[in-house]
């Protein structure tokens, strides 16, 4: 459902937040505010001030939020793993924008950095999301070979290099969830529309000149909901950290929708 | 599922208000101002179809500055909903969808609704089609 404001529990902006001055002597200080959520206080989430010294710091946000965690406040609760772009583990709303906290660089942000869970999500703990809807989602879509013929009996089951070529690109998808929590349409209907990672996935199942389930895949997305609440904003798009283009991936299973009624 | 207590994390509060946004954003209001200013157009043909003193009513309203605003806020939005209908169309038939291509697009839909505003703005105002 279409809620423009927050609930009750989840407003912030006047709840009063702790501020972490740079030390002194920093000559380049960048100001980070952070929400922070701690489901033990009982209370609201809240934005925190960290002045940090971007001499002593590393080139990406993840860097910023390395530093903090290590010198200034170690309560900071963030996912991180590879911090080359390959995990998506540090997905975040960061400066107004989804992307990896790893291959954001501090200097792109202007002004204050504002760095946010992934919108319209069930907080865990400060950056940390609940995820568990979207991997479900991601689950539905059955993102696995199905065959009915057998495998030939001498060898794998090969394709030609055209065929490879157009899954490429959807098999680069990370699964950081950048893509769908940038979405509006996700945002309000994220219980019933699978958003454009999980149908960036099954897209990738659909065109597979290996699959054989592609009838049943489309069967499964032919719904007010499940496909057709993208209006083509086009979010995901600019989201995606990987360069990929969900958007594009929703418009081809829409047009396939179409041409196989003739 | 996620426990009820726990807060929903901030959406439109800081997400980056860009043309993807304003684009979909706007074809929904001019959609909704459309819809609604139709219904003016439909009692003005009423009125018209009620006779000369029912339609005097209805022509002093829309030869006022009121009216003629009225009149030229629906043509832009009028403008702006054919003009990103037709962009639509494009991104369905799988034209347009790469990130720069949509950057292009978004650009010429708000030149082109401003473009054909001031025309109609000027045709109305100069007296070429008198309401």
């Amino acid at each position: 459902m279409v809620a423009l404001t927050l609930p009750e529990n989840s407003r912030y902006k006047d709840m009063p937040g702790r501020v972490h001055k740079a030390p002194a002597g920093a000559r380049r200080v960048k100001t980070f505010r952070i929400y922070r959520f701690d489901p033990s206080s009982g209370e609201r989430p809240r934005l925190d001030t960290f002045e940090i010294d971007l001499d002593a710091c590393g080139p990406m946000v993840l860097d910023a939020l390395l530093k903090i965690k290590n010198e200034v406040d170690s309560t900071l609760t963030f996912r991180r793993s590879c911090r080359e772009g390959i995990c998506g583990s540090c997905a975040m709303n960061i400066d107004g924008k989804n992307g990896l906290a790893c291959t954001t660089a501090i200097g792109d942000c202007k002004g204050d950095v504002g760095i946010f869970p992934l919108p319209h999500m069930p907080v865990i703990k400060d950056l940390i999301p609940d995820l568990t809807n979207f991997y479900a989602q991601y689950a539905s879509v059955k993102p696995w070979l199905q065959t009915r013929t057998p495998a030939p009996p001498d060898r794998e089951r090969l394709q030609s290099k055209e065929d490879q070529e157009k899954i490429d690109g959807p098999s680069a998808c990370i699964l950081c969830a950048c893509c769908s929590t940038s979405c509006p349409s996700y945002w309000w209907n994220s219980d019933r529309y699978l958003g454009p990672a999980a149908l960036l996935a099954s897209y990738r199942w659909i065109v597979d000149s290996r699959d054989e389930a592609t009838g049943e895949r489309l069967d499964m997305l032919e719904d007010p909901f499940r496909l057709y609440r993208c209006h083509t904003i086009m979010n995901c798009t600019e989201a995606c950290p990987k360069d990929l283009n969900p958007a594009r991936a929703i418009a081809d299973i829409k047009r396939l929708m179409v041409e196989r009624r003739h | 599922m996620s426990d009820a207590s726990r807060p929903l994390s901030p959406h439109l509060q800081v997400y980056r208000f860009t043309y993807t946004m304003a684009t979909s954003i706007f074809h929904r209001a001019t959609g909704l101002a459309l819809a609604a200013g139709f219904l003016g157009l439909v009692a003005t043909l009423i009125a018209l179809a009620d006779g000369p003193q029912a339609y005097a009513v209805a022509y002093e309203l829309l030869k006022g500055v009121v009216g003629k605003l009225a009149l030229i806020g629906l043509l832009t939005a009028f403008w702006y909903h054919t003009f990103a209908g037709l962009r639509h169309l494009a991104f369905d038939a799988g034209y347009g969808l790469d990130k720069r291509a949509a950057r292009r697009s978004a650009t010429w839909l708000f030149a082109a609704t401003a473009l054909a505003a001031l025309l109609s703005a000027y045709c109305l105002l100069a007296g070429g089609a008198r309401p």
